[in-house]
């Protein structure tokens, strides 16, 4: 089973849900930290990185020796990544989407591809919880192709638990395409709803079950509650605001090591999911 | 004109609450909400919208079934798979390149402009405000941020003032780069936390590969004050200036729910008196 944690507003709580969930299970679980651009789940985690892998993703290079000036390439991409420009042929590799249009249009067969870099994934485990993100690097823009690289090593058969970014964008709709479960974590503000209704729109188009986190409980008013109550979202879990909580994350500690009680919690949370999805 | 961008790396970390209370201290200035893919500013602001107009981008492939011989070309061509095997193009998968379109012998697929979101100019009781929605699950957030910001701009000319205040967006990807380009300087609110402190560290790489000066805050300071400490040194290090400390303090919340900026809802509390501070600090730096 996949489930998907996103949220719409950041800094509602998803990768608290998302590490404390993963590490409370006795069942075999993965965790894919998805929020390429700021990833944070291995901050709590602390997992033993065993691999790193470079991903880059293909752009062109043209062979001016072999290139006629025919302009082709610069036709077909959508992207403005290639320019005719004199007696030379330009592409700009940070606006590239990778389609690889210009190759295939190229008469001369002049283009060939190389590769842009898009970041890190490393690859760990901590006590047989197997561990994967990514990480964008600085200055890329395009964080869809790293988050889908991520989502490849999804194993079948276990759970896996994706860490989504923030949003209801391209990024978000990467980490959420494919789960069975998207679980939204939100708070009790003006804010927290109504960026978790645009989630749930985004949760809407995709056709995925979802349920709601009310993390900061007893902050705010009770919107959402009726939100929730309206729209026949179940409401999962309230995490009621604790200092003890915020700050144990502030040292990146999960709540389940300083409050092992919330241990039975988050494994009821799962069960609820699990009944939910059958 | 000035422009300054209020960033954080780490969502959640109070952007959006420290530029409303900015909208109440600043003169002479334009909002503007950059954050397009969960705007959140206008619920305190609560602007009266005179202007509306569609954010057209991008392209989707539509296979016409009629034309379509279901040579597969297309499918061999796809990269994003997002072509299925009875020739229906998934519209969240396709990518817009035009590739299909293109060598597609039977001329059998459209390839029509996307309307993927609305962009608004808009009156409020703090002056002028540009603010955008990007349909959900849309792309091309970052186009639609370069579009607000330069709205917001000419706001600022026509009104003959000398300020832009643009809230940004969370993260370091394509929406966050298009929010600081030229930007007179970012000011990255963080939280003392390891993610706080982990996220700002990307962030503000960020901006010195873009060489935007940078500005940092640390919000909610006393959740934990050591972490707080190390974050600020580290930003000195790194060239980032340090512009003042906010407390945890309810009333923000509070003066959220209300509709309200936190110098609306109680100028004399903690949160306030610091974000005053830090105002005072950011105008004087920039000469604002």
């Amino acid at each position: 089973m996949i489930i998907s944690i996103a949220s719409g507003k950041g800094g509602t709580g998803k990768t608290t849900v998302a590490t404390n969930l993963a590490i409370s299970l006795e069942c075999d679980v993965q965790i894919l930290d998805c929020d390429v651009e700021e990833p944070n789940a291995h901050l709590f985690i602390r997992p033993t990185i065993e691999e790193v892998k470079t991903i880059t993703t293909p752009v062109p290079e043209v062979d001016m020796d072999k290139c006629t000036l025919c302009g082709k390439c610069a036709e077909i991409c959508q992207f403005k990544a290639i320019i005719v420009i004199g007696e030379t042929v330009l592409p700009f590799h940070e606006l590239c989407h990778s389609c690889g249009g210009c190759m295939e249009v190229c008469p001369e067969k002049a283009i060939t591809e190389t590769g842009r870099e898009l970041g890190i994934i490393e690859r760990g485990n901590k006590n047989g919880l197997e561990f994967v993100h990514g990480k964008l690097r600085i200055g890329e823009a395009m964080s869809p192709p790293l988050i889908k690289k991520v989502r490849e090593y999804t194993r079948p058969g276990i759970l896996t638990i994706i860490d989504a970014p923030p949003g209801t964008s391209c990024p978000v709709i990467a980490s959420m395409t494919g789960a069975d479960f998207v679980m939204l974590v939100t708070e009790p503000t003006p804010f927290g709803l109504y960026d978790l209704k645009l989630a749930v729109g985004a949760v809407k188009i995709l056709g995925i079950p979802c349920g709601l986190v009310i993390n900061r409980s007893d902050m705010g008013d009770d919107q959402v509650r009726v939100y929730a109550e309206q729209e026949g979202i179940p409401i999962l879990m309230e995490i009621p605001f604790d200092r003890r909580i915020a700050e144990a994350y502030s040292r990146g500690e999960m709540i389940v090591e300083v409050m092992p009680e919330w241990k039975d919690k988050f494994s009821e949370l799962y069960l609820r999911i699990e009944k939910i999805v059958e | 004109m000035k422009e300054i961008v209020i960033i954080s790396g780490k969502g959640g970390t109070g952007k959006t609450s420290i530029i409303a209370a900015f909208a109440s201290l600043a003169k002479n200035k334009v909002l503007c909400d950059a954050d397009v893919d969960a705007a959140d500013l206008h619920l305190i602001m609560d602007p009266e919208i005179t202007e509306r107009h569609d954010f057209e981008s991008g392209r989707t492939a539509i296979i016409n079934q009629d034309k379509c011989t279901e040579c597969g070309l297309c499918r061999d061509l796809c990269r994003w798979n997002a072509i299925s095997e009875d020739f229906v193009v998934d519209s969240i998968e396709c990518e817009g390149c035009g590739v299909c379109c293109y060598f597609c012998p039977e001329e059998a697929i459209d390839f029509p402009l996307n309307t993927c979101g609305e962009w608004y100019l808009s009156e409020s009781r703090f002056g002028p405000m540009a603010h955008a929605r990007l349909g959900i699950a849309e792309e091309n957030s970052g186009k639609l941020v370069s579009l607000i910001r330069q709205e917001g701009k000419k706001l600022v000319e026509e009104k003959n003032l000398s300020l832009l205040l643009t809230d940004g967006p969370p993260g370091i990807g394509c929406p966050v780069i298009a929010s600081m380009g030229g930007a007179t300087a970012v000011l990255i609110v963080t939280e003392p936390t390891v993610s706080g402190r982990h996220d700002m560290e990307r962030v503000a790489e960020l901006a010195a590969f873009f060489k935007i000066p940078a500005m940092m805050c640390v919000n909610k300071f006393d959740l934990n004050p050591s972490q707080g400490e190390a974050i600020e040194a580290f930003a000195r290090e790194r060239n980032v200036g340090v512009i003042g400390r906010v407390p945890f303090d309810p009333a923000f919340t509070n003066a959220m729910v209300q509709g309200k900026t936190i110098v609306e809802f109680d100028s004399q509390s903690e949160g306030c008196v610091a974000v005053k501070t830090i105002w005072e600090n950011l105008a004087q730096s920039f000469e604002i």
